[in-house]
């Protein structure tokens, strides 16, 4: 029953890394872009949240109606006021111009809000649990994982039934045809970044009420999310939710075994499927 | 005049200044325990260290385009090799070192066969993962201090060298010259038919792949030979901090971004770039490190504004303007200097 358990709340975990991983997986797709700064901006949004919450008194997952359309603002702005400009053939300046981003971000971080860890309360909701059988579920995992399926399905109907969606697509298959066809993909590029921040503001809340954060845990979300998306497969938003759940009971059943393992363990879990299946357990598009 | 005259050379008059320069500078700084303060051999041994560390990751980043953030994994390894080896292995220290660069090479092997299969940026994020992956192996060691870390028993130390001077000294040098074994050895390698492949690939992968270059194993080659290189200067780097522990040894910050921003500052791409980086980081954080997080984002600033507006570093606006190029790895046409002809 502990096995079983373990998988429940592996598989519920999983919910909040594929949240950490969808707006990684979505600007990859469509730009190309790897931004090493993204665990850095899922800190910010939990920092975001907590000024929210305690400057006007609501509870955390009220905050996100104000944290997801700053945050939202704030991708449109970073993409056209700098990442933009980074974009082309080469490589290094988006990786190197995201890296700076984050280390920027973190010291921010640091010099606003101290090295303390930081938690969003929201008495209540963290402790209440349904019991299904002899297994009790927690209400918040059940409803991040509920927030994240309801994300991904929202992504995936944005991206095949919608006119921005179908801008999406134009500019990650071509983008000079795209131009040509009256998109202005910087725009577009603009649109993309601030959807992707949007996920990330949320899922900078949940991870605020799940654990407590600090101005350094951005670079452990990035890996996360990182894995989640290449186990899942590249440009599959389903698949970066399975990623998502293989991580997280890889890592609750790691935590099982010895807490220390809890990590550990999941990234071995990716690397064993680096090494078996390098491509993913289900790609829509090669790397 | 016909084209017989023009003759074909490596060298220069600048590399030739600089090679008698260099060679002058370097004996001064072997020199230094005479008179330099031990704090400031201290600092040097800091900057040497830096210098082999940046050197190394340029090569990889500018000249075989694997960009890792992950380069502390083998920072790290090779602290914890140095004293590992050293405390149960019963090593000599420097004998410790060597084997760690070894055993850094090792490692790299199995390492690289799984990252190389994500592409690009990808491959940076996985670079860390098996940063994180040493990280949180070590911390399970509980022999070597587990999470908490451990110290360079006093013995070990002693067994370096007589004399505090003398370790002092000892320390010094071997700081020098792993920077210095790190450098001519990036610059002939690159002089090396192996380099040529190398630049070939950085300039166009495709048209190198077309003319017969085994990419995979060019790349592959480059990665281990710098894991081992840079597990030395990590035993080098914790032979000189004397405590080691998993946060230490594997931070990103420390080992990874600190020489990010100086090798784009510097010039990325170019051997003289890492070298005037370090100088340039050094200087900044001697004068600016009082001001602790801000000055870290105003490094940060600094990355993003070069990377955006110079792309070639420091080093790049010099040369655009003056011509120089002080390690001479490429080829110039010479134009026969008779005056009869116009």
């Amino acid at each position: 029953m502990d096995w079983l358990n373990a998988l429940i709340q592996g598989t519920l975990l999983g919910g909040l890394y594929a949240l950490f991983a969808a707006g990684l997986s979505l600007i990859f797709g469509v730009m190309r872009l790897v931004n090493i700064a993204h665990g850095d901006l899922i800190v910010l949004a939990a920092y975001l949240g907590l000024v929210v919450t305690s400057a006007i008194g609501v509870h955390p997952i009220l905050a996100m109606a104000l944290v997801v359309p700053a945050m939202t603002l704030i991708g449109y702005a970073l993409q056209r006021g700098l990442l933009n400009q980074t974009l082309g053939d080469d490589l290094l300046p988006p990786l190197l111009v995201t890296f700076g981003l984050s280390v920027i971000l973190q010291n921010g971080l640091l010099e606003g809000f101290s090295a303390d860890p930081q938690k969003l309360s929201a008495p209540g909701l963290e402790t209440a649990s349904v019991a299904l059988g002899s297994i009790s579920l927690g209400v918040l995992p059940l409803l991040t994982f509920g927030i994240a399926v309801a994300v991904i399905w929202g992504l995936q109907w944005t991206f095949y039934k919608t006119s921005l969606g179908r801008a999406f697509r134009a500019v990650s298959d071509n983008q000079d045809i795209a131009q040509l066809m009256g998109l202005n993909k910087r725009h577009i590029f603009g649109l993309a970044m601030a959807l992707a921040l949007a996920v990330t503001a949320v899922a900078g809340i949940l991870l605020g009420l799940r654990t407590s954060f600090d101005p350094s845990s951005g670079g452990g979300r990035l890996i996360f999310g990182f894995e989640a998306v290449i186990i899942g497969g590249l440009g599959n938003l389903w698949g970066t939710l399975a990623g998502g759940v293989i991580l997280g009971v890889a890592q609750t059943i790691g935590a099982k075994i010895d807490p220390g393992w809890q990590v550990l363990s999941g990234h071995i879990a990716f690397l064993v499927i680096l090494a078996i299946r390098p491509q993913g357990l289900f790609p829509r598009m090669s790397g | 005049m016909n084209l017989s005259d023009y003759s074909v050379t490596r060298t220069s008059q600048s590399a030739r200044v600089a090679a008698v320069l260099g060679a002058i500078g370097l004996i001064v700084l072997i020199a230094a325990p005479w008179w330099a303060g031990r704090a400031d051999m201290r600092l040097m041994s800091e900057l040497f260290l830096y210098l082999a560390l940046a050197s190394l990751w340029n090569l990889m980043a500018g000249y075989a385009g694997l960009v890792s953030v992950g380069q502390q994994a083998y920072v790290g390894f090779g602290g914890y090799m140095l004293f590992a080896l050293t405390i149960f292995g019963g090593l000599h220290p420097i004998a410790a070192i060597v084997v760690a660069g070894l055993l850094g090479a090792l490692i790299a092997i199995p390492a690289a066969v799984l990252i190389f299969r994500l592409r690009g940026a990808y491959f940076a994020i996985g670079t860390w993962v098996v940063a994180e992956v040493f990280r949180l192996s070590f911390a399970q060691v509980s022999a070597l201090g587990g999470g908490s870390g451990s110290s360079l028993p006093v013995g070990i130390v002693k067994s370096l060298a007589s004399g505090r001077s003398a370790r002092e000294s000892l320390s010094y040098w071997l700081a020098l010259g792993s920077a210095v074994l790190v450098i001519a050895s990036v610059y002939f390698f690159l002089r090396s038919r192996r380099g040529l492949a190398l630049t070939a690939i950085r300039d166009n992968e495709l048209a190198a792949g077309s003319l017969g270059i085994d990419i995979w194993r060019t790349k592959f080659a480059v990665y281990v030979v710098t894991a081992a290189l840079t597990s030395l200067a990590g035993a080098l780097i914790f032979l000189q901090k004397l405590r080691i522990s998993p946060d230490a040894a594997f931070s990103v910050n420390d080992w990874t971004a600190f020489v990010i921003f100086i090798v784009v500052i510097g010039g990325i791409g170019t051997i003289e770039g890492p070298i005037i980086g370090t100088l340039i980081f050094f200087l900044l954080r001697e004068t600016l490190a009082d001001l602790g997080t801000i000055y870290l984002m105003v490094l940060g600033v600094v990355a993003i504004v070069v990377m955006l507006k110079a792309p070639k570093g420091v080093w790049g606006l010099i040369r655009a303007r003056f011509d120089l190029q002080l390690f001479p790895l490429g080829y110039r046409v010479v134009r026969p200097t008779s005056k009869k002809d116009t």
